[in-house]
């Protein structure tokens, strides 16, 4: 490790990764730390991904990726209404579930391969303020204190987001603006190749569980509660859940992994400080309906890089030379966050009655754009009395 | 004061995200809470998908 570069990431995540492969490929001196020794390792995902979401950020998708690929998914109300959604044109499989594992260390290779030093087992500690700006990075690697000078720290920590707090930028997640999960890799039950969702307050409170199959009889089986919901005595711990869903639905199946983590489901923080930008989930950028952050951290990832490449041309590291990068998140990331967030508000007000009635209303009906927006705009179409709040918070994004 | 329970914690870090005072690292493989910034609001324990932090029961 040198003791100087010109950005240093902290976190080798997809946004970590990808912010570090960018800003290396445009010729920055580039330090990727991971403060795991294993990158990608455990996991914290349910590992689904749409693949033109994917192919947008890496045109060469490899094998070793991919565990399986849906075609579809269905979505079950609390009574069991099945609301099926599937791409109209036959045989092109709209999502892929991840080998994670692989996936995460592949990326940080990749970003090795454009010329950044990568380190695992390397933990950030603290940051190096002076004058206002964040000037480098304190940490431990394989236990032994570090100090390294830099221009740009980026925070891609995940949801910890502990950089930012560092940075004073306040990433502290309110109880209703986060999910709490817990999945089973599971082995030995029936799964197709469809992605399945059940809704329901005895399912998983303000959230819902999740079937992804991984192929050859295995499936990521998980749910997420909304923290919200898990401060009162009534609602049980989301482990205690999975286990109940497990036992209604796979019986028989075995579990070959446990998983555990938080899911974001909020407004972005401030992203940038002087010398500073936060990526991914330590921005919050995980959509608030699907808590899907992959594709949102490598988005950000990318937008971040470029914006890295440009103030260390301009050799100008202000909060107000990399308000850049919030000019590329807002109208992207930044508004599909706003419109699923509205969406979440309003969703996590239904009771079960309601998300029946729901469901029965679209029930009959194909719904062939695979998307949130699809979803929502076939369900307000099909209840305008019902829905008429929700269609004009959302009248400016549909 | 709150207890982790390091048989139990699964190390994902939700409990880090969710405290207001930052009182809370994730190590790698184990949860550390420094006593002096805990304001013992609870969110954390409360949070943890597993059940992994408990307030010990005669301070409840
Ligand atoms: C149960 C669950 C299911 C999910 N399912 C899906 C899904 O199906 N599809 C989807 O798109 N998303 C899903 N997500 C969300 C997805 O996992 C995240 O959005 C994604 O990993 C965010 O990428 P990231 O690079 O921002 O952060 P991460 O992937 O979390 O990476 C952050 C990295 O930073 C490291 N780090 C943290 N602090 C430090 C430090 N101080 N020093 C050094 N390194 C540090 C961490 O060890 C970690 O490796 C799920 C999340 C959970 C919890």
């Amino acid at each position: 490790m040198k003791n100087r570069y010109d950005v240093v990431v902290v976190g080798a995540g997809p946004g970590g990764s990808i912010t570090a492969k960018v800003a290396a490929k445009g010729g920055l001196d580039v330090l990727l730390v991971e403060k795991r020794q294993e990158i990608g390792s455990p996991v914290r995902c349910a590992e689904g991904v749409s693949k033109k979401g994917l192919k947008k950020f890496l045109p060469q998708i490899k094998k070793e990726w991919i565990s399986s690929e849906a075609n579809g998914a269905r979505i079950y109300s609390p009574d069991g209404t099945k609301v099926e959604m599937a791409e109209e044109m036959a045989g092109s499989e709209v999502g892929y579930v991840l080998e994670r594992k692989i996936f995460d260390r592949d990326l940080a290779i990749m970003s090795a391969d454009e010329g950044a030093d990568v380190y695992a087992k390397t933990t950030v500690t603290d940051l190096v303020i002076k004058d206002g700006f964040v000037k480098g990075v304190k940490g431990r690697h394989l236990g032994k204190s570090f100090e390294v000078e830099c221009n740009l720290v980026i925070g891609a920590d995940g949801t910890e987001s502990k950089i930012g707090r560092m940075a004073g930028i306040d990433t502290t997640l309110k109880p209703v603006d986060i999910e709490s999960g817990a999945e089973y890799l599971m082995t030995g039950i029936d799964v197709d190749d469809f992605c399945d969702f059940y809704l329901g307050n005895d399912v998983a409170p303000g959230g819902y569980a999740w079937i992804f199959p991984k192929g050859d009889k295995r499936a990521n089986v998980g749910l997420a509660v909304l923290g919200k919901h898990l401060l009162k005595k009534t609602v049980k711990r989301p482990i205690d859940y999975l286990n109940k869903f497990v036992k209604e639905h796979y019986k028989d199946g075995k579990v070959a992994s446990v998983i555990l983590g938080g899911v974001p489901v909020s407004r972005p923080v401030k992203t940038i400080g002087n010398g500073i930008m936060l990526v991914g989930d330590a921005a919050r950028f995980t959509d608030p309906i699907t808590g899907g952050g992959i594709l949102k951290a490598m988005e950000s990832g990318t937008m971040a890089g470029e914006t890295a490449v440009d103030a260390i041309e301009a050799e100008d590291f202000s909060e107000n030379t990399l308000k850049k990068y919030e000019n590329k998140w807002r109208p992207t990331i930044g508004r599909k966050n706003e419109r699923n967030y509205l969406i979440k508000e309003f969703f996590i007000t239904l009771s079960d009655d309601e998300l029946n009635g729901l469901a029965r209303s679209v029930n009959e009906v194909k719904i062939t754009e695979m998307s949130v927006t699809g979803l929502v705009a076939t369900l307000i179409e099909k209840n305008p009395e019902t829905l008429k709040n929700l269609s004009k918070m959302l009248f400016k994004y549909l | 004061m709150i207890n982790v329970d390091r048989y139990k914690c699964g190390y994902c870090g939700t409990c880090v995200s969710v405290c207001p005072e930052a009182a809370i690292d994730l190590l790698e493989t184990f949860i550390n809470i420094n006593d002096s910034m805990c304001k013992a609001c609870n969110i954390c324990v409360k949070i943890c998908p597993i059940g992994a932090l408990e307030v010990p029961i005669d301070e409840e």
